[in-house]
């Protein structure tokens, strides 16, 4: 395959190891942001060919792991209503809410359909104009674009029917969350490739100043990963002022002011708000929610669901998981209260969860 | 009154499946006489007895049943008519078994065209035909319009292990080679992009086929092997998981050897979905001892569906019940058993 396979290629990966081992001379601690390098990661193994002395630690990037209990639960609640289609993408089908999750919603008569773009919903909208069509908008700035053009698209035809149920966040508060924890250990990241697809990498050079951090925007196969890895490390390495700032490492879909046609549509339709992340709690500013000029598509306030506010299950410790405080094998329930099968929180829930990845891949010790 | 040639056919006023069809009375008579028995006739079911009777072979007995539900019905490279013929011959031919006889059972969804259902039956009639099979005793029966998705199969088949032949999938040891006939995720990733409506859909087909055929050629040239297994539903993944905890060893596969197509691999990339655990319906996973591993490959790849078979990995003492995959990088990462419905990822 093009454009993957020359990313996939082991002569390459070594090549980028030997030079690892050669600048590495000190401890670090790197996070990986996105969920999707952490599924990359774990799936090819990465972390075992590093030197022992560069520990990665896995970031909250995963939008089905972030997306609030409460989120589900209102969703669950939707789904039941007469007359209403919810729709979604495939992987929070099977996120637990208080009870249960979609699936078994689907099973108990409820409308749930998967599709792969809220455009898709838009379409489900327009052919069942006698139904509600609500689409469980959640997801980081990459699918922001996308769920705003559907809302923006939804006013321009007059579509009464269509709604979302937004539960959107974006990275770089998570970020400063992170870095402004007491007990962070994180030295260094490396930022979201797809994320700064659509967002550019301007907004992380304030991050990367604030705290004296290098971020470098990376992608998803493991040369790209690896070669992530050594820019972060060459620039800790290197020290001083040159430790902190943004070195792109994924220039063939990565510029610094990203996408701004994807930008502006996200700006029209949505605004800035605090935000709860699941596992984690209020993140300020970290969300977005629909400006008020498009509040009749806001499902929440449509369907009267925001009261609904759930309480998570004690033994999950999937917040530390997400800001790089704890290893999923080190959690007391992992493997044994909480499975893939039978998860407490949503990091063993999505592929891209790093419990779920984890109980994946590396579940005894090899 | 006589029937003239020139009368119209009963079935012909009506295009599509009528309860009446399934009542037993001269519909389903009609529909039997019209719809079935000119593609599926042979001596065994041409008696319409209420049950089918065939001579015993030596050996033991081997006997499967089946339950088809695709969606869509008719997919890239088949449709549920071969695919109820083909899986349940597999099913019978991955025990050792020469698959012989099949029972059909058809769940009819009211308003279903005929002359779909006649391009299944005549896709049965084919996939038994070139299996070597018959289709020897059948049943239809008729549900309202939405009580099933236009057409459900039952296939059960009969087959006969010849006398000291043991082909299980408690027989592996370690030592023993792992070899798979061929790309992985052609079946499940053609149904999915057709379902989904995806672009690409066009350029990957289901890889639907009996094969009882190389079977029997690959039994012969490694009469020593010790387990086959159809890595349907749940894909390669499931299947060797299963092969694994069912003989208690441990198994290696090599990332490298495992043979995918191109669109099969873009499709699975985009849709988030990892191709070891997407369904086959003409592939099939041989496990025997490391010497046997050069014979069975050469007739594999001789024949139609197993040109490109390999060698994908071998069965070890270490980590039994477990399946680890050797990347190209030097790492290793377990293949789990799959959860089960493939979910599209969000980003």
């Amino acid at each position: 395959m093009k454009f993957i396979d020359e990313y996939r290629d082991p002569a390459c990966a070594r090549a980028l190891l030997d030079r690892i081992r050669q600048v590495a001379r000190h401890d670090w601690t790197i996070m990986e942001i996105c969920g999707g390098q952490t599924h990359s990661i774990l799936r090819n193994g990465i972390d075992q060919l590093l030197p022992s002395n560069v520990q990665l630690v896995h970031g909250p990037g995963c939008p089905v792991c972030v997306t609030p209990l409460e989120t589900i639960d209102r969703a669950l609640c939707i789904a039941a209503m007469p007359d209403t289609i919810l729709t979604s993408f495939g992987d929070m089908l099977r996120v637990p809410g208080s009870g249960k999750d979609l699936f078994m919603a689907r099973s108990e008569g409820a409308d749930v359909r998967i599709v792969f773009s809220p455009l898709e919903a838009l379409q489900i909208a327009r052919d069942n104009p006698g139904k509600e069509v609500v689409f469980l908008a959640v997801g980081f700035e990459t699918t922001a674009p996308a769920n705003a053009m559907a809302v923006h698209q939804a006013a321009r035809e007059g579509l009464g029917n269509f709604s979302e149920l937004v539960s959107q966040v974006m990275v770089p508060p998570a970020m400063r969350a992170i870095l402004s924890s007491p007990d962070n250990r994180v030295q260094g990241f490396l930022a979201a490739g797809h994320v700064c697809a659509v967002m550019g990498y301007e907004e992380y050079e304030p991050v990367a100043a604030e705290f004296g951090v290098p971020v470098v925007p990376t992608g998803f196969e493991p040369v790209d990963l690896l070669d992530g890895i050594l820019k972060v490390l060459e620039m800790l390495e290197a020290g001083g002022a040159t430790a902190s700032g943004v070195v792109n490492a994924y220039g063939r879909v990565v510029s610094r002011e990203g996408n701004p046609q994807a930008r502006r549509v996200m700006q029209e339709v949505f605004e800035v708000a605090d935000r709860p992340w699941r596992g984690i709690g209020v993140i300020p500013q970290s969300g977005l929610v629909l400006r008020p000029e498009y509040a009749r598509f806001d499902a929440e306030k449509r369907f009267d669901v925001g009261h609904i506010a759930p309480q998570e299950s004690p033994l999950c410790r999937s917040g530390e998981v997400l800001q790089g405080h704890l290893k999923p094998s080190d959690c007391p329930a992992f493997g044994r209260e909480c499975t893939p099968q039978n998860p407490l929180g949503a990091t063993m829930v999505s592929s891209e969860g790093a419990c779920a990845a984890y109980y994946r891949y590396h579940r005894n010790s090899l | 009154m006589t029937m003239q040639p020139s009368c119209p056919s009963p079935i012909l006023q009506h295009e599509t499946v009528q309860m009446a069809h399934g009542a037993g009375g001269r519909l389903s008579q009609e529909l039997t006489a019209r719809v079935f028995m000119p593609h599926l006739h042979n001596p065994v079911l041409d008696r319409l007895d209420d049950q089918a009777r065939f001579e015993a072979e030596p050996g033991r007995i081997a006997f499967t049943t089946d339950t088809y539900v695709v969606t869509p019905v008719f997919f890239p490279g088949g449709n549920i008519g071969d695919l109820a013929v083909n899986g349940t011959v597999n099913d019978l031919a991955v025990g050792g078994a020469v698959p012989r006889y099949l029972s059909a059972g058809f769940v009819l969804e009211e308003g279903l065209s005929l002359a779909d259902l006649e391009r299944i039956v005549e896709s049965m009639a084919d996939a038994a035909h070139k299996a070597g099979v018959v289709i020897a005793c059948g049943d239809t029966k008729v549900v309202q319009k939405g009580q099933c998705d236009r057409i459900f199969i039952n296939t059960s088949g009969v087959g006969f292990i010849p006398p000291g032949r043991d082909v299980s999938c408690r027989n592996l040891r370690p030592g023993d080679a792992v070899l798979l006939s061929g790309t992985i995720g052609d079946h499940g990733m053609a149904i999915l992009t057709t379902r989904e409506g995806l672009s690409f859909q066009s350029r990957i087909s289901s890889d639907s086929a009996s094969l009882n055929g190389m079977i029997t050629d690959l039994l012969e040239a490694a009469p020593n092997l010790h387990a086959m297994r159809d890595p349907t539903r749940g894909g390669v993944a499931a299947t060797l998981n299963e092969l694994a905890v069912s003989s208690s060893v441990g198994i290696e596969l090599d990332e490298s050897a495992i043979p995918v197509r191109e669109p099969v691999r873009g499709a699975a990339e985009l849709l988030g979905i990892d191709p070891l655990t997407v369904a086959n319906e003409g592939k099939v996973l041989v496990v025997l001892p490391a010497a046997e591993a050069g014979a069975a490959l050469a007739v594999m790849r001789a024949h139609e569906y197993g040109k490109e078979a390999a060698v994908i990995g071998k069965v070890v003492e270490e980590h039994p019940g477990m399946v680890v995959m050797r990347t190209p990088f030097g790492s290793r990462r377990i293949v789990e058993m799959p959860l089960g419905e493939q979910l599209p990822r969000i980003c």
